[in-house]
């Protein structure tokens, strides 16, 4: 190659990567920081596009305080709280005053460790995180900030909303919990001993196992433990591969339990279940599509019309109440200042498809309805939409209404 | 009893998956004397090159097909890439392997991306063989232990009853003199490093859609097929085997134990109050711990006996 070629397309690499990286001039960006590599990477993916839509939607709305756009910034954490805190720095040095994430609560722990201390540090620059689906309790309870929003049930709620389910459940003899070896697992396995011990006494918890985090790819040992116990029941706060591979493997080895999950509707869980999970996945969400309501329909054809490609659904409702509580309180502080919208956001109420909600203002925790429900066949009546092109979704068993989740706090909020 | 069989079927279809990684990777290592560090992503390109034929042509071609191609991509690795680096010496082979399996990473999100792919067992094997007691097994898990042990009977019988394998056997110990005798060495360890690759992509094959096929999965498997390698004893095939089923069945069984150390303080009568900061520690049971088992056990070796079980080499 001539050097007078070479100079030319050195400069025509140097322009387009410029012009890739180019601020928008009239929109406010929002770091998406997950794991968009590694083992949780389909979950990570899943993720993005649901900010996409709900992006796209606020914009098509005409944007916010007058016109300006939200605009997504993927930033791979490979799911790792370390990779995480590296990606902050650079997404805060872009200029970015505003993040989101969700899979992992030991990342979203750093990352809200991370956020207070850069907010301290430097008060004209701070910084706000929109947590989607990191639902460790400690987040709202002990390690609080200020900065830091959840918009999915805590790990707490969610739990209490599926053992009164369960206890309703009499044929439930014996539970067994299996969860992944970190922050949330830990914290599922406890609340579920403690809730299920004070409601059915009489059931018996015959297993209780922690397994490496993403790392697991063959779960017919643990199928096999399980099965020798004898346990009706599986109690697990997994998701992604983890809950895919899990009941893939006790599909393969014939084990006939009821899952009750937090994260059985995405990721591959029904496809890999199929028709064995009939009647016997049970999961706990903040939505489903077959809640009902006009609001939920629409979402969910529109996922599909703007996704055509990909097998997944909508799940999270949490990213579509993030953004436009973000887009209200903006319009509410009549500006873009992560400081003064965080502040609007507190106590904000918002109408979504399963009907009011609201931010907490003492640990910013969103209060809404919970759905447990089961998969089944889909039937064009009250399951009108099916999970994966699979033919089953998930029927409600039981709302919980908002007010009925709402858990003591120990968060002392310290405000600016 | 029930437990007991599963368990037991279980850790000896992934041990014999694991045998089929490592094979490659020991035979490589006697040959040439340099761990191979992209062997695992040679496993990966196998699922992934099974996963696209098997898109056009179905899985049985592409069985055949996944491995050809791997293979002959080892014979390009082997030919233009290591034995240039060859005559720098054996680290700079070695920091060629290792930079190759980033280049094959980074090339496999490229092409397929970052996510997993969706390559499943073929609806042909996707049935129940048989139930034992009352856990149905697999049959797809009986069809990765015939190709593993088919293989295994192949590898031994071509090694040494085949006149190809007798001069690849000889290569090994007496390059000098097979090549006095008119063989073409450099080409025997091309062929012997391409039939690693392709041993390699086969378990690729067989163990992507029993499990998963995701960019990370040359990682998730390269350090454990090297805990078998260095157990096993370097450059020795029997060793191989056996490291490889003890370390499927470690693997597989202490998922089972729900011991710890505070089970075996109450046996001997000492109690440790929950309060006290060791209770964390001595409370973590066997179970959790079964990741680290392999890496234990290779340390353990590496103290005790150095060349590994079989191995004949002291470094």
């Amino acid at each position: 190659m001539k050097p007078k070629y070479a100079l030319t397309l050195f400069i025509w690499m140097l322009m387009s990567s410029l012009a890739a990286t180019a601020p928008a001039q009239d929109s406010i960006k929002i770091a998406f920081i997950e794991g968009l590599s590694g083992p949780f990477a389909n979950v990570g993916e899943i993720g993005l596009r649901h900010y996409q839509i709900a992006t796209e939607a606020v914009s098509a709305r005409g944007g916010v305080l007058g016109g300006k756009k939200l605009e997504i910034v993927p930033f791979d954490s490979k799911t790792n709280p370390q990779e995480a805190l590296l990606v902050l720095r650079q997404a805060i040095d872009q200029g970015i005053r505003y993040i989101a994430q969700g899979n992992g609560s030991s990342v979203a722990l750093a990352l809200a460790d991370g956020v207070a201390k850069h907010n301290a540090r430097n008060p004209e620059k701070s910084v706000v995180f929109l947590n989607y689906a990191a639902v460790d309790p400690v987040l709202t309870n002990d390690k609080c900030t200020f900065w830091h929003f959840r918009f999915d049930a805590d790990g707490d709620m969610k739990m209490r909303a599926l053992t009164n389910y369960m206890a309703t459940q009499k044929g439930i003899k014996k539970v067994y919990l299996i969860n992944q070896d970190y922050s949330f697992g830990q914290a599922v396995a406890k609340s579920a001993r403690a809730m299920l011990n004070a409601k059915r006494p009489d059931v018996e918890i015959v297993g209780d196992d922690l397994h490496p985090l993403g790392r697991v790819k063959d779960f017919s040992p643990y199928v096999a433990k399980i099965k020798a116990t004898g346990a009706d029941s599986v109690i697990t706060g997994n998701w992604g591969n983890d809950l895919a591979l899990l009941v893939k493997a006790g599909k393969d080895a014939g084990l006939k339990v009821d899952y009750y999950t937090y994260y059985a509707g995405a990721a591959s869980v029904v496809t890999a279940i199929g028709d064995a999970g009939v009647g016997h996945v049970k999961q706990v969400t903040t939505w489903h599509a077959n809640i009902g309501g006009k609001g939920a329909a629409e979402h969910t054809v529109a996922y599909r019309a703007r996704f055509p490609d990909v097998r997944d659904d909508l799940y999270f409702s949490s990213v579509r109440v993030a953004i436009d509580a973000l887009a209200v309180a903006m319009e509410k502080a009549k500006s873009a200042d992560p400081a003064k919208v965080a502040g609007a956001m507190e106590g904000l109420k918002l109408e979504d498809d399963s009907g009011e909600v609201t931010i907490r203002a003492d640990n910013h925790q969103l209060i809404q309805p919970l759905y447990v429900s089961t998969l089944v066949h889909a039937n064009g009546k009250d399951v009108k939409f099916d999970v994966e092109k699979t033919g089953l979704g998930f029927r409600t068993d039981a709302r919980i209404e908002g007010k009925d989740t709402v858990m003591p706090t120990t968060c002392k909020m310290q405000r600016p | 009893m029930e437990f007991f069989l599963v368990t037991l079927l279980n850790s000896l279809s992934y041990g014999l998956l694991l045998f089929m990684l490592s094979s490659g990777l020991t035979l490589i290592f006697s040959m040439m004397g340099v761990l191979n560090f992209a062997h695992a992503s040679f496993y990966m390109l196998g699922a992934y090159f099974a996963y696209q034929t098997g898109l056009y042509v179905g899985f049985w071609p592409a069985l055949f097909l996944a491995p050809l191609l791997v293979g002959a991509l080892g014979a390009l690795t082997e030919r233009y890439g290591l034995r240039t680096v060859h005559k720098f010496g054996h680290v700079a082979e070695l920091l060629f392997t290792f930079g190759l399996a980033y280049v094959i990473e980074e090339i496999v999100h490229l092409i397929w991306g970052r996510a997993p792919v969706d390559y499943r067992i073929p609806a042909g094997l996707d049935f129940t063989l048989f139930t034992l007691f009352t856990t149905q097994y697999p049959a797809y898990r009986a069809f990765m232990m015939l190709v593993s042990v088919g293989m295994l009977a192949a590898l031994y019988l071509g090694l040494t009853r085949t006149r190809i394998g007798l001069v690849i056997q000889a290569s090994l110990t007496h390059p000098d003199m097979v090549e006095a005798l008119g063989h073409n060495v450099p080409r025997v360890f091309m062929l012997v490093f391409a039939g690693g690759a392709a041993l390699a992509g086969l378990a690729g094959v067989i163990g992507g859609n029993a499990f998963i096929t995701e960019p990370g999965m040359a990682v998730a498997v390269g350090s454990i097929v090297f805990v078998v390698v260095v157990f096993g004893g370097m450059g020795s095939l029997t060793g191989a085997f056996i490291a490889s089923l003890i370390i499927g069945a470690l693997q597989t069984f202490s998922v089972a134990l729900d011991y710890s150390m505070l089970d075996l303080f109450a046996k001997i009568g000492v109690s440790v109050p929950p309060n006290s900061s060791w209770h964390g520690l001595w409370s973590i049971t066997i179970s959790q711990t079964a990741p680290v088992m392999p890496y234990l056990l290779m340390v353990l070796m590496l103290i005790v006996r150095p060349r590994g079980l079989m191995g004949t080499r002291e470094s």
